[in-house]
C-alpha cells in the first residue's frame, strides 16, 4: 500500500478516525507521518495565541465582532479584532490607538505599565527630564514629610530649573 | 565557530555563556510581519547604514547576510550558534542578519521585531554582555528613530517584550542539580520572582545534556540594570548550589558517580553509531568528570568538551563533513568525529 499523502513511499503508519460514526482511514509513509506530527506540535502552543486568550472578550456575538473590526489603526490598518486574535500589534501607532484596550493585558504580563528603563539618547531628552522631575518631586514629598526643609528648598529649586528646561525643549 | 563556543570565561566549569537580546523597532513603520519585500529591504538598509556609518570601532567587523543567500546548512549552523532564531532562518524573503567577526554580536533584522540586537560571551559575564549590547543600541539610535512611548518604553510587536525590550539569559551546565532532582526546587522558586528556566531548545524541550537556560521574564517597569542584577543574583545562587553539591559528591567518593562517568567516557571513545541525544548525555557526564578532576588526559579539557557539544549538532556536523547527512549516516559520522577528538 502506498502513502496517501505523497503516493510514493510505502505506508507504514495506519490511522483510523471515527468522525460522527463515519470511519476514516489514513495510511502514511514514515516521512509524511513525521511531517504531520511536527506540524501538529508547531501549532500546539504559541505565545500570541496564549496572550489572545488572556484578553477578556466576548467574541461570539456578531455585534461585538462588528465593533472589534471597526476599531483600527489608521497607519497599518490592524483592527482590534486582529490584535485580540493574534496577541500582537501592527506598528507603533497601534499602541496609541489600542492603549486602553490592551493596558489590562500588559499589566497582567508585567505587573505594571510604566517604563523606567533606558530612553533613546537623541530623541528622548524631554522624556528624561520629565522623569527626573517626577523623581525629584517624590524626594520633595519625602523631605517635607520628614521636615527636612532645607533639603526641600533645594529640591524645589532643582525642580523649577528642570521644568523650565522641559518647557524650552518642547517649544524648540 | 563563535567565540562563546571555543573560549572559556569566568565560572566556565558551570556557566557556558551569557547572552543579552534587545528588541527595537523603527518609528512609523509597520512591524515586519506586515511589511512587503521592498519595505522589509528598506528596514535592512537603514539599519545597515546606521551601523557602518556610525562612530564605532566595531563597525568594520560587521557583515550583512541575507537568509535567502544562505543555504539550509549555513542557516542551521547559525541557529546552533544562537546567533539567529529558527523564525528568522525561515524568513527567506526579508530575514537578514548583521554579524561581527568574533560572532559575539548579531543583529537580526525583520524577525518578530525590526531589530533584535544579540550579544553573547563565554562564561558568566552578564555586565560585559549588557555593556556591549547597550553600545550597539546607542550606535544604531544615532541614525535611526526608534518606536518609543514615554509610558510603555520601547514598543515591540508582542507586548511581552515592551519597556526595556531586553531578555538576559545565562546558559548553565547543571548535571548534579538535575541528577539529584534539586533543580525542581529552583524551578519553583525562580518562577515566583519572574525568572524562567528552560532547556537549550526552548520551552517544552528536554534538558538535553543537563543544559539549562535561565532568563528574565518581565521587561517593563524595571530598569535594565535591575533586570541584570536580579538575574545575576539567581544565577550566582544556582552556581553555588551546583558547586557545593559537586563538592559533596566528591567527598563521598561515590563509586556510582565514578562508574557513570567512566562508562560514559568509554562509550564515547568506542561507539560506532551515536545519536545526538545520547551523545549530549554522555558528554555531559564526561564534562562533569573533567570538572571534578576524576578524568585526566590531555584531550580532556573544558574547551574540548564545549567544542564537542557544539560540533555534534546537525548543522555543524554537516558543515564539518561538507555534505548533507541522512539519519543513519549522521549517527555514524558523529561517532567517528567524537572518537577523533577523544
Amino acid at each position: 500500500m502506498l502513502c496517501d499523502a505523497c503516493k510514493k513511499n510505502p505506508a507504514v503508519v495506519h490511522m483510523t478516525k471515527n468522525v460522527n460514526g463515519n470511519k476514516m482511514e489514513r495510511h502514511l509513509c514514515e516521512v509524511c507521518a513525521k511531517a504531520r506530527e511536527e506540524n501538529a506540535l508547531e501549532h500546539h502552543f504559541s505565545i500570541p495565541n496564549f496572550l489572545a486568550g488572556l484578553m477578556e472578550s466576548n467574541m461570539h456575538s456578531p455585534l461585538n465582532m462588528k465593533y472589534l473590526n471597526s476599531i483600527h489603526c489608521h497607519r497599518c490598518g490592524t483592527t482590534l479584532n486582529q490584535v485580540k486574535q493574534s496577541g500582537r500589534l501592527g506598528c507603533d501607532e497601534c499602541y496609541e490607538v489600542f492603549r486602553e484596550k490592551i493596558s489590562p493585558l500588559i499589566k497582567r504580563i508585567h505587573g505594571n505599565i510604566n517604563h523606567v528603563g533606558k530612553v533613546p539618547k537623541r530623541t528622548g531628552g524631554v522624556i528624561r527630564l520629565r522623569r527626573q522631575v517626577r523623581q525629584l518631586k517624590g524626594k520633595l514629598q519625602e523631605a517635607i514629610v520628614s521636615e527636612a526643609f532645607e533639603e526641600a528648598a533645594k529640591l524645589r529649586d532643582e525642580i523649577k530649573a528642570l521644568e523650565k528646561e522641559v518647557n524650552k525643549d518642547q517649544e524648540g | 565557530m563563535s567565540e562563546w563556543m571555543k573560549k572559556t570565561g569566568p565560572e566556565s566549569d558551570i556557566v557556558i555563556s551569557s547572552r543579552i537580546r534587545i528588541a527595537r523597532n523603527l518609528e512609523e513603520t509597520p512591524f515586519p510581519y506586515l511589511l512587503d519585500e521592498a519595505r522589509g529591504e528598506e528596514v535592512v538598509q537603514r539599519v545597515y547604514q546606521a551601523v557602518i556609518e556610525g562612530n564605532s570601532a566595531l563597525k568594520d567587523d560587521f557583515k550583512l547576510l541575507s537568509m535567502k543567500d544562505l543555504d539550509k546548512i549555513e542557516r542551521l549552523k547559525y541557529i546552533e550558534k544562537h546567533l539567529i532564531s529558527p523564525d528568522l532562518a525561515k524568513n527567506t524573503t526579508q530575514g537578514n542578519m548583521l554579524v561581527n567577526r568574533q560572532e559575539s554580536i548579531s543583529i537580526m533584522l525583520n524577525e518578530e521585531d525590526h531589530i533584535r540586537i544579540q550579544c553573547i560571551l563565554p562564561g558568566f559575564q552578564l555586565d560585559e554582555t549588557w555593556n556591549l549590547a547597550d553600545k550597539i543600541d546607542d550606535l544604531i539610535e544615532e541614525k535611526v528613530k526608534y518606536a518609543f512611548d514615554e509610558q510603555l518604553g520601547y514598543l515591540t510587536s508582542c507586548p511581552t517584550n515592551l519597556g526595556t525590550g531586553i531578555r538576559a539569559s545565562v546558559m548553565m551546565h547543571l548535571p548534579v542539580l538535575n541528577m539529584t532532582g534539586y533543580i525542581n526546587n529552583i524551578f519553583h522558586a525562580s518562577n515566583q520572582i519572574g525568572i524562567t528556566i528552560r532547556g537549550i531548545y526552548g520551552e517544552g524541550t528536554e534538558f538535553l545534556g543537563n543544559i539549562f537556560q535561565i532568563s528574565n521574564q518581565v521587561t517593563l517597569g524595571i530598569t535594565e540594570e535591575e533586570i541584570i542584577k536580579n538575574l545575576k543574583a539567581v544565577v550566582t545562587q544556582i552556581l553555588q548550589k551546583e558547586r557545593m553539591m559537586r563538592g559533596t559528591l566528591l567527598e563521598e567518593k561515590s563509586i556510582e558517580l565514578e562508574d557513570r562517568i567512566f562508562r560514559s567516557y568509554g562509550i564515547l571513545k568506542s561507539a560506532r553509531i551515536i545519536n545526538a541525544t545520547e551523545a549530549m548525555k554522555l558528554i555531559s557526564d564526561v564534562k562533569l568528570g573533567v570538572c571534578l578532576g576524576l578524568l585526566k588526559d590531555t584531550t580532556l579539557t573544558l574547551e574540548n568538551m564545549n567544542y564537542l557539544m557544539a560540533m555534534i549538532q546537525l548543522g555543524h556536523m554537516q558543515s564539518h563533513f561538507k555534505m548533507e547527512l541522512k539519519d543513519h549516516e549522521r549517527d555514524v559520522k558523529r561517532a567517528d568525529f567524537i572518537r577523533s577528538i577523544l
